[in-house]
């Protein structure tokens, strides 16, 4: 390589940088570096009426799993947060395993359409992807709701004589989550299937394969890529939810989401709170990782 | 079923599954929209036909503010994350790989990895800070905010079509002698231009959502259509929600056919 040819990439390397550099800046500024900030936060003291004093403490940390005894001191397990956490990331699981269980066929529906007509199944899909969360979770809590389409049909046919009350509980909450995030699955899985070469399935069933055994032995190996990708889109945006659980579980059935914001309102605990945002960064970084080894285990093992 | 032709496509129970799905993604919806004409305030019951409450959505000042206040930040943050995502889209296709590439495509899309909670409370320790130093309770925190994460998904489609567009015409340019700059306003530019139209209509749809980054974010009186609309269902949905709900559905819809129109490829 000449002098000059060297100089040349190193020019082009400068160039991509300075190019992007007023893009890096705004997102140090307003997305990454406020994170480094609210790190710091979470080992200061709360502030009597909200933000912090400017002193280290673990508090915020211990108050994430544990709780102190106003009267003799005593260290317990907290049990409110514990189960907030355990019912976020349980319904963060349902809700990824049950938008694929559904999400599947859907995209396996669309992928083998004619193209025209598969260009519109498509945008039918995306139309709700882009239409604002809450509005779907004023629709979905339309629908569920004590005087909502459900019952109303339930009660028309005369299935039940009472209404449901399926408003302000996890399973409204899981409800909602699915309807909301289901386009995030269905859109990664249609985009592998799209690309798997049908002639496979002709293979497999001229050796008497079932379909059963086609699905399971040729479909899924060959999408997963697609199924880690839409799990993880799904699942990271559920275990932080924040408007669905608010408007369809009520009060009581927070998610960590709602109760980082109550530690930021009424709690004012900012510690705790930023200790608990960092509680699930981490778990949603966890969540990446695991897709990242995947999706190059993926490719690896099929290029 | 005999009189059918086997077909190696075809999964049992997939297109009913498929059919459902695209049932209940609708219904809900539909039932919204057709609930924003009821005549009653109550959404309890439907009374009758009426346009009764869009106008007085159009008529509640509170309801004219916030719609303004969201559309002036959406376009304040399409437009500045739209010209840095065509930068950074410039500077990170079409050259030889260099290092630190990776490191740029990370933090760009990185607003796409983070909860949005997790930013929303970040934002918020850094700001309150910040308005009590500089005592400024503007809009600025928040076009700031939405123009941040809002440029992942002007980045992504503006990174596609570039990478669609091969360099022979730039060359050519150059090889007639147009500078540089000229080549990119004559060349470049008017090729990218589908894909920033669509890359800034995907940001301006992506802030005019935002409601959890919105609400942490804004100083009192700041509502957005969002989060005035989360504030009223807090205290009971009305049909005047319905009426909001289904305005912004319509502008949706209509964007996103404009975005499908502009990055569908000619055959």
């Amino acid at each position: 390589m000449s002098a000059r040819e060297q100089r040349r990439i190193a020019a082009e390397a400068r160039a991509g940088w300075l190019l992007s550099l007023p893009a890096l800046l705004l997102l140090a500024v307003a997305a990454s570096g406020p994170l480094l900030i609210m790190l710091v936060y979470s080992f200061l003291e709360p502030g009597q009426y909200g933000n912090v004093e400017w002193r280290f403490s673990w508090d915020g940390w211990f108050g994430t799993l544990f709780s102190r005894d106003i009267f003799d001191g005593t260290v317990q397990l907290a049990d409110a947060h514990l189960t907030i956490l355990w019912r976020s990331v349980k319904l963060a699981l349902q809700t990824t395993l049950f938008t694929f269980v559904v999400g599947f066929p859907t995209a396996w529906f669309i992928a083998t359409r004619p193209p025209r007509a598969r260009a519109m199944w498509l945008f039918l899909i995306t139309i709700p992807f882009w239409t604002n969360l809450l509005i779907r979770t004023v629709a979905i809590n339309e629908i569920i709701r004590t005087e909502g389409l459900i019952n109303k049909v339930l009660l028309g046919i005369g299935l039940r004589t009472t209404p449901l009350d399926m408003l302000y509980s996890d399973f409204a909450v899981f409800v909602g989550m699915t309807y909301v995030y289901l386009p995030l699955m269905v859109l990664p899985l249609f985009a592998a299937i799209d690309r798997f070469d049908m002639r496979l399935l002709e293979a497999g069933y001229d050796l008497y394969a079932s379909r059963w055994k086609v699905l399971r032995r040729v479909i899924l190996p060959i999408v997963r890529p697609g199924i880690v990708a839409g799990s993880i889109l799904v699942f990271v945006p559920a275990l932080g939810a924040y408007v669905t659980p608010r408007i369809l579980g009520g009060g009581k059935n927070m998610m960590i989401g709602n109760f980082i914001e109550l530690q930021f309102g009424q709690g004012r605990n900012w510690p705790l709170g930023a200790a608990l945002s960092v509680i699930l960064l981490v778990i949603v970084m966890a969540a990446l990782l695991i897709y990242v080894r995947a999706a190059n285990r993926g490719t690896s093992s099929h290029g | 079923m005999a009189d059918r032709a086997f077909s190696v496509a075809r999964l049992p129970g997939f297109t009913a599954i498929a059919g459902l799905v695209f049932v209940c993604l609708y219904l809900p919806i539909l039932v919204l929209v057709v609930y924003s004409f009821n005549s009653g305030r109550s959404v309890a019951s439907f009374e009758g036909l009426s346009l009764h409450w869009y106008a007085d959505a159009w008529a509640n000042d509170r309801v004219v503010d916030a719609t303004l206040r969201s559309l002036t930040i959406a376009a304040c943050a399409a437009v500045i994350s739209t010209v840095l995502a065509t930068m950074a889209a410039l500077g990170t296709t079409r050259r030889r790989a260099f290092k630190g590439q990776t490191f740029i495509y990370v933090m760009i899309n990185q607003p796409l990895m983070v909860p949005e909670i997790v930013t929303a409370v970040a934002l918020l320790i850094l700001f309150a800070s910040v308005k009590v130093a500089t005592g400024y309770q503007g809009l600025g925190y928040l076009i700031l905010a939405h123009s941040a994460f809002c440029i992942p998904f002007a980045y992504l489609p503006i990174r596609a079509r570039l990478e669609g567009m091969d360099l022979t015409l730039e060359t050519a340019a150059a090889d007639l002698y147009a500078s540089p700059w000229h080549a990119f306003r004559r060349v470049t530019l008017p090729l990218l231009l589908p894909g920033i139209a669509a890359g800034m209509m995907l940001a301006f749809v992506t802030s005019l959502d935002d409601v959890v980054i919105t609400l942490f974010v804004q100083s009192a009186g700041q509502d957005t259509l969002p989060t005035y609309m989360l504030g009223q269902i807090r205290r009971q949905i009305t049909t005047e929600t319905y009426a909001i709900s289904t305005v912004l559905l319509g502008l949706t819809v209509v964007l996103l056919t404009l975005f499908f129109a502009l990055t569908r490829k000619k055959s």
